[in-house]
């Protein structure tokens, strides 16, 4: 045992990595050693790759060399977009992991093939299914939050069925040729099979369920590389796999929860259609209004306010002048908080790295819990782009669909001020009876436009 | 079965595991960078990929090990980048004055 061969080097570097990889999570639990975790993550995957370069069985480097630098300049760019794409690049960068893991998978098979074992062809098949699955669905997802695909869910009758005997067609050619490994011919159905059910996967999930869909692909994505990691028996995959997928498999329970819905709501329940009931129920009742000058007032002489961000305040680019308004608040002594729902936006924590690229410092960003705590005492609460996560209706109606799903409690605030555009329902086309609470003032207008209103208002009071 | 099976299967319960305590402990404040940090690190297929890509077994072993290489890459090279931009911009209100 005095010296190593240099693939027991190159292990053991990959269990470097490992750990690395693990401490890299670990130190991401706080805000305040998360670039620590940057950087070991960094340094292990750096190892592993340098390590990976000396591989005896590499005969050829020109081609990685290309692909590398390929990646870079891909990856490059992706690395640099505003944090209004984040979504979408993660809904890419889950399609560009998947596309990595299926093509290995792929060519494997074909190096092995037709003497494939049948426990081989098990692992190569599943890890393949999922893989080409994960990279179709990602690339929908990425595109219906490119807004290049339309938002809403696209459905039709049978539709579970149809996707359901897709996937099994995808799952029976895979058990034909486990048990027929010759047959090779029917390897590319399978993948053109699998890649199809991707795109049925996601085609009919709304906008509004994009934060669970994201993590769900997550830990599919994740799924995949662990898989690959048992096709290929490499341990360093595997637990970089396992990683991601319990990542992905946490946020995606985080996320139904906050919602009340269960996995299979989101993926066959294809909510966010627009109800046609929901429409002629707003007639009857009165909503009282306030122009900048007043909403300025009020928040000039309360004490507490908390402001609830939505995906609305992202579309409207609204996160600056958000910023403008809490920093003259803040000015004026009052004690201004954030109170962010699980769901807000389209990805987990999209509307903490929003309101951060803001320059909002992440003390004054409260989660759920701790914000509703805080409501009963709380002078204003600002509604900015959120709707259903805002809907009393949640707690007390028992007809709705959205009953049961823990809202924000801004309807036990003092006084309620949602900017919004119209009355117009939300993105669960069901109505808001916040808006028409006796405490509820509704500011319409453009999100961006009536925040940079108000603090030109409370400015002009400053002096 | 063959015996690679169990102890890979170990690995992974056992990573599985380690990674669900690690992750549970992250604050919903930090779940963007959490999916583009775990997003990096499963970009470490791209080690399979190289090897792939430069063993040379058949033209097409190779050209899938090349778009491999290249998407994983990209990954690791694009989710370490942004993962530490968005972190950058998480200050307190005492940093953000010093």
């Amino acid at each position: 045992m005095n010296s190593f061969s240099p693939t027991q080097l190159i292990d053991f570097t990959y269990l470097v990595a490992a750990v690395l990889f693990i401490l890299s999570l670990k130190w991401l639990s706080s805000p305040v050693t998360a670039r620590h975790g940057v950087l070991a993550g960094e340094i292990g995957a750096a190892l592993a790759v340098c390590a990976t370069l000396f591989d005896p069985e590499l005969v050829q480097y020109k081609w990685i060399v290309v692909a590398l630098i390929v990646g870079a300049g891909i990856g490059i760019p992706l690395g640099m977009v505003r944090m209004t794409a984040v979504p979408q690049r993660t809904a890419l960068s889950h399609a560009f992991g998947a596309l990595s893991a299926t093509m290995i998978g792929i060519a494997e098979y074909y190096v092995r093939a037709p003497h494939v074992t049948k426990f081989g062809m098990v692992e190569i098949g599943l890890e393949v299914i999922i893989g080409s699955l994960t990279f179709t669905g990602s690339l929908i997802a990425a595109g219906k939050l490119q807004e290049i695909l339309p938002q809403r869910p696209i459905t039709y009758r049978g539709q579970n069925i149809v996707s359901l005997s897709v996937l099994g067609t995808a799952i029976v050619i895979a058990l034909i040729l486990t048990v027929h490994p010759e047959y090779t011919h029917l390897f590319p159905a399978m993948v053109a099979v699998a890649l199809f059910f991707g795109v049925l996967l996601v085609t009919p999930i709304g906008g509004a369920d994009m934060p669970t869909v994201i993590s769900l692909l997550n830990s599919y994505a994740g799924l995949s590389a662990a898989l690959l990691g048992f096709v290929l028996n490499s341990r360093v995959l595997v637990v970089a796999g396992a990683l991601d997928g319990s990542s992905g498999f946490i946020l995606s329970v985080i996320m139904c929860k906050a919602m009340n819905r269960s996995f299979t709501n989101v993926m066959f329940g294809a909510f966010g259609q627009v109800q046609a009931k929901a429409a002629g129920t707003t007639e009857d009742k009165t909503v009282r209004s306030a122009t900048a000058e007043e909403a300025a007032a009020i928040l000039a002489s309360a004490s507490k306010v908390v402001i609830v961000p939505g995906y609305g305040m992202a579309v409207a680019q609204a996160q600056h002048k958000v910023r403008e308004l809490f920093d003259v608040l803040t000015k004026r002594g009052v004690d201004v908080k954030f109170g962010i729902h699980p769901v807000a936006g389209r990805m987990p924590g999209h509307m903490n790295v929003l309101l951060a690229e803001a320059d909002i410092p992440y003390d004054r960003l409260m989660d759920m819990d701790n914000v509703n705590s805080d409501l009963p005492q709380t002078d204003v609460a600002l509604v900015i782009g959120a709707n259903d996560v805002t809907n009393p209706a949640a707690r007390t109606d028992a007809g709705s669909p959205i009953y049961g799903m823990p809202i924000i409690d801004v309807d036990k605030a003092h006084t309620v001020m949602v900017i919004k555009r119209s009355l117009s329902p939300g993105f669960a086309g069901i109505d808001n009876p916040l808006y028409y609470m006796n405490q509820t003032l509704m500011l319409f207008g453009d999100a961006k436009a009536f925040v940079g209103d108000i603090v030109r208002e409370l400015g002009g009071v400053a002096h | 079965m063959p015996s690679d099976f169990i102890s890979n299967l170990f690995v992974f319960i056992l990573a599985g595991f380690v990674g669900f305590e690690v992750i549970k402990r992250v604050s919903p404040l930090l779940h963007t960078p959490l999916m583009s940090l775990t997003n990096a690190l499963d970009a470490i297929v791209v080690v399979a990929a190289i090897i792939i890509a430069g063993r040379h077994e058949t033209t097409l072993s190779t050209v899938l090990g090349v778009i491999a290489v290249a998407a994983s890459f990209s990954n690791m090279v694009g989710g370490f980048l942004i993962t530490d931009r968005m972190l950058r911009m998480f200050k307190t209100g005492k940093s953000k004055k010093s």
